[in-house]
């Protein structure tokens, strides 16, 4: 199997808090640079992961357990401190569906927008525009401004331009809960139409018993540590094991 | 961008302006909500674009064209001959290089809720902001020229040129100098506030409102010279070459060898600032999605 994404050892800090003002740096500096100016958050510790093309994996773990992190370091959002990742393909995330639209654009506009800030060519969207549309089921609407749209709206299109972009590796952080019930039973079709196609998958979510139909890998992240790594049904058991 | 699917890439390193070029459609589509979402819900729209510069240069004219006496007339003879019209295209210039590179310097951090959430080259921004500037430029060049032809301007293929080269100068100089303003911007939003104070300066750095001549006379012709190696000054000066100069009778003397020696000169001094903005930006740009 070819792999699709390649994690290789990577480290991850951040920054918690930033001494912006002069005066505090004078001191410091005064001081012979004694301590630290800044707090450090170690977010991922050595992590390496490989995950296959055609795999569905759900990254699982608690609040702040550096699974979005990663996600992050997946898409080139991020850049590790150290190690490598390396991904074969175009990436393309259902990140926080929605942010690159702008409120007073109409749908018609945002879905060009979107589509083309997630990697699609004009071409591209052209095709599929009609598709997209449908699967958002807001033809009406399409050229009123975004603003004017019902929360739900706004997602189903969102997402609708998300799953239509058509890449080689798939990341999913925390969108699933979208519409009301039959537009959420959709997405979850249209993902899980997405793995059987071949596609590569990468799932955050909380909801488990819905990860667990969609991903047959889980990988379990605890503090920036990667504790567990196999079957979805065992990950999900460990996880609740510690709850 | 499927050519790259039988091999493993680095996600997040991007090719800096190169790639800016390859995504020329996201680009375009940019540009094209800024257009539409800066004058949204006013009655006047783009108008405005032409009715703020309007009224600047009116302000100007009456305050120093006729009041300080900059402006030639029979009762002043040694004012400028049209004065309003090299105010004018001075004005242009400065006004095209202050909002690319205002904009440009807070576009990264009025994008960051993009920048957190997707990859795309960052670069995007400053670029879009520099072009949404020219957009709004080009209507300031039409009045101008309208100006101009009604005084019987003539210019020579030479003038022409003077003027794209001017035009390039500035362009080149606030793009370089947006990338650089604002990478750092996302590190320490003094940036934004560096750069309205180095606009305001810019704005009377170079010979917009005055004669170069006033220059050399109090300063001497070594500080002249120190004035002349800013950039803007000399594409101001080539925009007075291109427009202006071929209103009047031509016996006001420009600078020397503007066009063999200045413009050559500053478009090497703009290459150089773009590449140093495109360095800086791009050792600043991994750190951006979490600093935002």
């Amino acid at each position: 199997m070819t792999t699709a994404i390649e994690v290789k050892n990577i480290n991850k800090q951040f920054v918690l808090r930033h001494t912006r003002s002069i005066k505090e740096a004078i001191v410091w500096l005064l001081k012979g640079r004694k301590g630290d100016l800044s707090e450090k958050f170690h977010a991922l510790h050595n992590v390496s992961l490989e995950v296959g093309a055609g795999e569905a994996v759900a990254l699982l773990g608690l609040n702040g357990s550096g699974k979005s992190t990663l996600l992050k370091h997946i898409s080139g959002v991020l850049v590790p401190d150290d190690g490598s990742v390396r991904t074969r393909g175009r990436v393309a995330g259902l990140i926080e569906v929605g942010a690159g639209f702008h409120p007073d654009l109409s749908g018609r506009d945002n879905v060009y927008l979107n589509g083309a800030i997630l990697g699609m060519s004009e071409a591209d969207i052209d095709e599929r525009f009609a598709s997209i549309i449908e699967f958002a089921e807001i033809e009406k609407f399409i050229d009123t401004e975004v603003k004017f749209y019902s929360s739900g709206m706004y997602l189903r299109l969102a997402f609708s331009v998300a799953v239509h972009t058509d890449p080689e590796v798939f990341l999913v952080d925390e969108i699933l809960a979208v519409g009301d019930e039959p537009f959420q039973r959709k997405c979850i079709e249209k993902i899980q139409q997405l793995a059987a196609e071949g596609k590569t998958l990468v799932v955050v979510s909380h909801d488990l018993d819905l990860v667990s139909t969609i991903c047959d890998r889980g990988v379990l992240l605890e503090h920036g540590n990667i504790t567990f790594d196999g079957p979805i049904s065992e990950g999900i058991a460990k996880l609740r094991g510690h709850v | 961008m499927s050519s790259s699917v039988d091999e493993l890439t680095r996600p997040g390193v991007g090719g800096g302006l190169t790639e800016v070029f390859r995504t020329r459609f996201l680009l375009h589509l940019l540009v094209r909500k800024e257009l539409k979402v800066r004058y949204r819900g006013s009655v006047l729209g783009l108008m405005w674009s032409y009715v703020k510069p309007g009224m600047q240069f009116l302000v100007f004219y009456i305050a120093l064209g006729v009041f300080l006496g900059l402006e030639n007339s029979p009762r002043n003879p040694d004012g400028l001959p049209n004065y309003a019209i090299y105010l004018f295209s001075g004005i242009v210039l400065i006004n095209f290089f202050s909002e690319a590179l205002g904009n440009a310097s807070r576009s990264i951090v009025n994008n960051g809720g993009l920048i957190k959430k997707i990859y795309l080259p960052r670069e995007l921004f400053p670029v879009a902001s520099v072009w949404v500037s020219a957009v709004h430029f080009f209507p300031q060049l039409v009045i101008l020229l309208a100006a101009c032809l009604f005084a019987g301007w003539q210019p020579s293929a030479l003038q022409l040129a003077a003027a794209a080269g001017g035009f390039v100068v500035v362009a080149l100089l606030a793009t370089g100098l947006g990338l650089l303003f604002g990478a750092i911007n996302v590190y320490f939003r003094d940036s934004e506030n560096f750069v309205d104070m180095l606009l305001m300066v810019a704005t009377w750095a170079s010979p917009v409102m005055y004669a170069w001549t006033m220059v050399v006379d109090k300063l001497g012709q070594f500080w002249f010279g120190v004035y002349q190696l800013n950039p803007i000054t000399v594409g101001v000066e080539l925009f007075h070459f291109a427009f202006w100069v071929p209103t009047t009778d031509g016996s006001f003397e420009l600078p020397e060898n503007l066009m063999s020696v200045w413009l050559p000169y500053a478009l090497l001094v703009s290459a150089a600032v773009l590449l140093l903005g495109q360095i800086t930006f791009r050792r600043l740009e991994g750190r951006f999605a979490q600093e935002l």
